[in-house]
Order: C-alpha cells, then sequence, then structure tokens
C-alpha cells in the first residue's frame, strides 16, 4: 500500500469524467471548490457548474428545484455544514420528494486536522441514515470513491457521498468495480469479523496482518454502503467468526456500529466492539495524532478483537 | 380572462377552502384565503401551462406550504382532480397532504411545508431553465412571516446574482402571523426596500386581492432586464369571511360546522 490519495481528489476527477459522459450533470458548492475539489468540474465545465456562496442551506433547496427539473445535481462543501446546517432542507426538499440530488460532501471526520471539532463531522453518517430515500456510501479510498461517483449518478434518488481530506492508502487495483449495497470481503477469515467502512479499512487490514502473526485470523469486511446494509454478508461473517468488531471515524452513536448492531441484535445476537469516537468532539491536531488520541488505530482493533 | 369569470373561479375556490378545513378539522384556512387572487390570476391569466407535464410549462411554487388548501382548490379548478377529492384533504392516504407533496399529487411542482425552502428551490428551478435557455418562468409565493426565515434572503441573493429575470416572487403581506402583527412579532418591513436592496425589480399591489391591481402590478414587471421580480401584494388574512378577516387566531384553525354555515353563507352558497 504504497500510494496515498484523498478520496477528495478521486471525487473531483471522476466528476469531471461523468460530466463528459453524462450532460444531466451539475455540480453546486459553497465557496469551497478547491477543496472539495468540484473547481476541477468547474474548470471543465463553467455553464455547468454553480457556486452558491457561503449558503449551504439555499445551496441545497437549489439543488432540489434543478433535480426536480430533471438535472442531476453533485453539491459538494465540507461535511459538517453540507448534513448539518441543511439538515431540514434534506429532509423536506430532498428525501421526502426523493429527488435526484446527489450529496458529496468532504471532509469529513477527524482527519480534517488542525481546523478542530468546529469542522469535524462526526455524526454525518447517523443524520444521513436517519432519512427514508436516502443510500449512504463511505469509499475507503480513492478507487472506490471514484466508482461511487459514477453509481451514485446511477441511483434514481438521494446519494450521500463521504469523502475525506487527508491522503490515505489505495487499496484497490486500478479498474476495480464499485458495487453499492454490497460489502467486499478484503481478507477472510474465522476468529473474527472486522467490519469497517472508510480510511478505517486500510487499518482493519493492518490490523488483520498483525493478529495473523499470532494466529488470530481476522476477516476485513469492507462495508462502504451503510445504506442499504448488505444485511447478509453481515450476517453470515457474525456467525462464522463470532467475534464483531466494527471500526469508523465517526461517532459510536449512529454510524457504523449502530446499523451493524441493529442487524445483529434482530438476526444473530452477538457481542459487538465499537472502534469509533466515544460521543466526545474532536479538537486541533494532526490528522494522524488525532487518529490515535480518539483511538482510531490498527492497534486499537487489534485490542478489541483480542478483548472478547 | 374577464375578471367576472375570475371572479366566479375565486368565490369556488374560497368555498371549497372552507370545505376542505372544515372536513379535516384542522388546516390553515388565514393565508389560504388572503392568497386566492394571487393564485386563480396566475393559473387563469398569467402562467403559460399547455399541460402539466409539458416541459416548457411556466411552474408555481407554493413556498408557504401550509397554505396547501388554497393550491389544491385551484388545482382542482385547472381540472387535475374532481372536486370530491378535496375532501380528502388530511386523511388518511389522501393525495391531498396537509402540505403539498409533489410526489403524491399531480400539479403540485415541489415539496413544501418547512417554511423559507420553496423559495430555493423555485431559485433552483428558474437557474435550470435559464441555463437551458427554456421559456419556463418560474412564480413563487411566500408568507410575509415566512420571509422572517434566512433562508429566503439566501435565496434572494441568488436569484439576483444568477439574474434571473425568469423568476417572479410574490410576497402574501397579509400583515399577519400565528403570534400575531409581522411588525410586532419580527418585523420584516421595508419588504420592497429590502428586496430592491438584494436586487429585485420590485413593485407593490396596494390592494392584492383584486385582480385589476395585481395585473397593473405584475404588468410594470420589465422581463428582459437581468432582474429577478417581486411583487409585495398587501392581503387581507381571511379574505371573503367576515369573522376571518385581519385576524390571526385563524391562521390556522378550522371553522365549526355553525362556522362554516355562515361562512360558506357569506360566499354566496345556499
Amino acid at each position: 500500500m504504497a500510494e496515498k490519495i484523498a478520496t477528495r481528489e478521486a471525487y473531483g476527477n471522476a466528476l469531471k469524467a461523468l460530466g463528459e459522459k453524462n450532460e444531466k450533470i451539475v455540480v453546486l458548492d459553497a465557496d469551497l471548490s478547491g477543496s472539495t475539489k468540484t473547481a476541477v468540474f468547474a474548470k471543465a465545465f463553467p455553464e455547468r457548474f454553480f457556486d452558491c456562496g457561503i449558503a449551504e442551506a439555499n445551496m441545497t433547496s437549489m439543488a432540489a428545484g434543478m433535480a426536480a427539473c430533471g438535472k442531476i445535481p453533485f453539491i459538494s462543501t465540507f461535511a459538517v455544514f453540507g448534513t448539518g446546517r441543511n439538515y431540514d432542507v434534506i429532509r423536506s426538499s430532498i428525501c421526502y420528494p426523493k429527488l435526484n440530488v446527489k450529496l458529496a460532501m468532504t471532509h469529513a471526520g477527524l482527519t480534517v486536522g488542525e481546523d478542530g471539532a468546529t469542522h469535524q463531522s462526526l455524526e454525518d453518517i447517523a443524520l444521513m441514515n436517519a432519512l427514508p430515500n436516502m443510500t449512504v456510501i463511505v469509499p475507503a479510498d480513492a478507487m472506490q470513491a471514484e466508482g461511487a461517483v459514477f453509481a451514485a449518478a446511477e441511483i434514481e434518488g438521494p446519494v450521500y457521498l463521504r469523502f475525506s481530506r487527508a491522503k490515505t492508502p489505495v487499496i484497490y487495483p486500478e479498474g476495480h468495480r464499485f458495487i453499492p449495497g454490497k460489502a467486499d470481503i478484503i481478507k477472510d477469515g474465522k476468529d473474527a469479523a472486522i467490519f469497517a467502512c472508510g480510511v478505517m479499512v486500510s487499518k482493519a487490514m493492518e490490523a488483520a496482518a498483525a493478529l495473523s502473526n499470532e494466529g488470530i485470523e481476522a476477516a476485513v469486511i469492507n462495508i462502504s454502503t451503510i445504506k442499504p446494509l448488505d444485511r447478509q454478508t453481515v450476517i453470515t461473517y457474525a456467525r462464522k467468526c463470532g467475534r464483531v468488531v466494527t471500526a469508523e471515524e465517526h461517532s459510536v452513536f449512529g454510524g457504523l456500529n449502530s446499523v451493524i448492531s441493529q442487524c445483529l441484535s434482530e438476526e444473530y445476537p452477538v457481542k459487538v466492539k465499537a472502534v469509533a469516537v466515544k460521543d466526545v468532539f474532536g479538537q486541533s491536531g494532526k490528522a494522524d495524532e488525532l487518529m490515535e488520541y480518539y483511538a482510531l488505530t490498527a492497534g486499537e482493533i487489534v485490542k478489541a478483537v483480542k478483548s472478547f | 380572462m374577464e375578471n367576472d369569470k375570475l371572479s366566479a373561479i375565486a368565490l369556488r375556490v374560497r368555498r371549497n377552502i372552507i370545505k376542505m378545513v372544515n372536513s379535516a378539522s384542522s388546516g390553515h384556512p388565514g393565508g389560504s384565503l388572503s392568497g386566492v387572487e394571487i393564485a386563480v390570476l396566475l393559473y387563469f391569466e398569467i402562467m403559460n401551462i399547455p399541460s402539466f407535464s409539458d416541459e416548457n410549462r411556466d411552474k408555481f411554487i407554493l413556498s408557504k406550504g401550509h397554505a396547501s388548501p388554497l393550491l389544491y382548490a385551484v388545482l382542482c379548478e385547472k381540472g387535475l382532480f374532481p372536486a370530491e377529492e378535496l375532501l380528502s384533504f388530511r386523511r388518511l392516504s389522501s393525495r391531498l397532504q396537509g402540505h403539498p407533496d409533489m410526489k403524491k399529487l399531480p400539479g403540485v411542482e415541489m415539496t413544501t411545508g418547512s417554511l423559507g425552502l420553496g423559495i430555493g428551490a423555485a431559485v433552483g428551478m428558474a437557474l435550470s431553465a435559464k441555463s437551458d435557455g427554456k421559456p419556463n418562468r418560474i412564480y413563487c409565493l411566500c408568507g410575509d412571516g415566512e420571509i422572517q426565515e434566512g433562508t429566503v434572503w439566501e435565496a434572494a441573493m441568488a436569484a439576483s446574482h444568477y439574474k434571473l429575470d425568469n423568476f417572479t416572487l410574490i410576497i402574501d403581506n397579509n400583515g399577519l402571523q400565528i403570534d400575531g402583527d409581522v411588525a410586532k412579532v419580527m418585523s420584516p418591513y421595508p419588504i420592497d426596500e429590502k428586496l430592491r436592496a438584494f436586487g429585485f425589480e420590485v413593485v407593490t399591489a396596494e390592494n392584492g386581492n383584486c385582480f385589476d391591481c395585481l395585473r397593473e402590478a405584475i404588468g410594470k414587471l420589465n422581463d428582459k432586464n437581468g432582474k429577478p421580480k417581486a411583487i409585495v401584494a398587501k392581503t387581507v388574512k381571511g379574505k371573503g369571511v367576515s369573522f376571518m378577516e385581519n385576524n390571526a387566531s385563524w391562521h390556522g384553525t378550522a371553522p365549526n360546522e355553525e362556522q362554516t354555515r355562515q361562512a360558506l353563507k357569506e360566499l354566496g352558497e345556499n
């Protein structure tokens, strides 16, 4: 895993490629096009790019109106503003009427780094999960990010895409086919099942390698689509492994741990250990320092697997 | 259309608003009655709607979604559904939801209900039409209390920034909101000057319950100057029913049987 690319980078490039293929794609941003990488699209298709200024709620409303006219709007800003400030709009004007808007939000989670708690969204997956008609996708690397952009355009209805600021390891090979709604078994195993999403997938792989050295074979399952959840794979691996660990760069409430626990409590009740942010806000610091401080590391996953 | 024909439609619309709200024992009669002339003039004279599936049709967005009885009564007059269906308003499984649902009822251009959001969607529609070189005009009706929502002004800024002269905002300025006089609750005044400062071409209709007055106001607006349009229509909340007029307590209260009989009598129904 030598190469590192930020998923937001892959988003920007994929968006431009998508724009070349599909004229219905329009892109709206809220004064962060350089950071969210929608500027790549804006440069290629200035007539289909609309800066909405620092007005996230109205950007979201306008996207709803454009979708009602047959466009496929991708709207972008930081995840914390793009799911929080405009929540009412996403709920009432996009999800309720099931309009075809793609919410592609970047700078999610702690890996935003130095900007601190105001800019670190740790609740966005919870907010989006709770909305009927919403699909929630958290790509694990740049390859998946690219695939997810194209997949989102094919899905009829609202999609939330969660991207990161930080450069993270590329896990999948060139040409990886992203299938929405399908969990991906990256490494098989029988002793423990580690379900991970986003930047935590590569850490889960590190953890599994370390565990393997100690004779513990952990399966690593990438849950890149949180909603709808691939329940069958989750149940199969819980049955097979018995020990279940979840890993996410998100609050322990309402994200990956919640959906997996909910599924297993109904279908196959087992203990589920969470590697997640424990009901606290973040703070300023380097991305790696923060991941360490808030216990989102391969080492923590190893500890969780051994804690049963 | 001749005023007497429009007036006949407006009268039926008013009666239906009362009947719907009475039948549901809930709903918003005051702000539905204040906007009747505005909606009737738009749908029966101003807007170009060859059919509700025509891509180039003009669109009306009821941003003050609680005035859904007004929208439903007018869409019924346009022949989108039979009058009997009006009485399903707010009932389980009805297409006529408490607030308009574009996926349930054909003719509803945008789902609204959370105040301050319909206008942003309307601006998005106008921008979509403008950037595609399409002829659609987008009309949006906001309440004067609704414009206390900050998103209204975000949308106004965007309409002006993108030079949406195909967008017309109409403020139903009936002067009352749930807690009372808008000027006392949280004054939005001066509405016209605020909109002008946001880059709108603004005219005031001194009597927003008068077809001639509204027609004259719309006629003053210049279509092709790169500016979004606004009409501040001074209306009467509860217009047409004496005991509801200018009374904030009829914002979201349904008339009982006796009050309904009285209202319908005043509206010329025997």
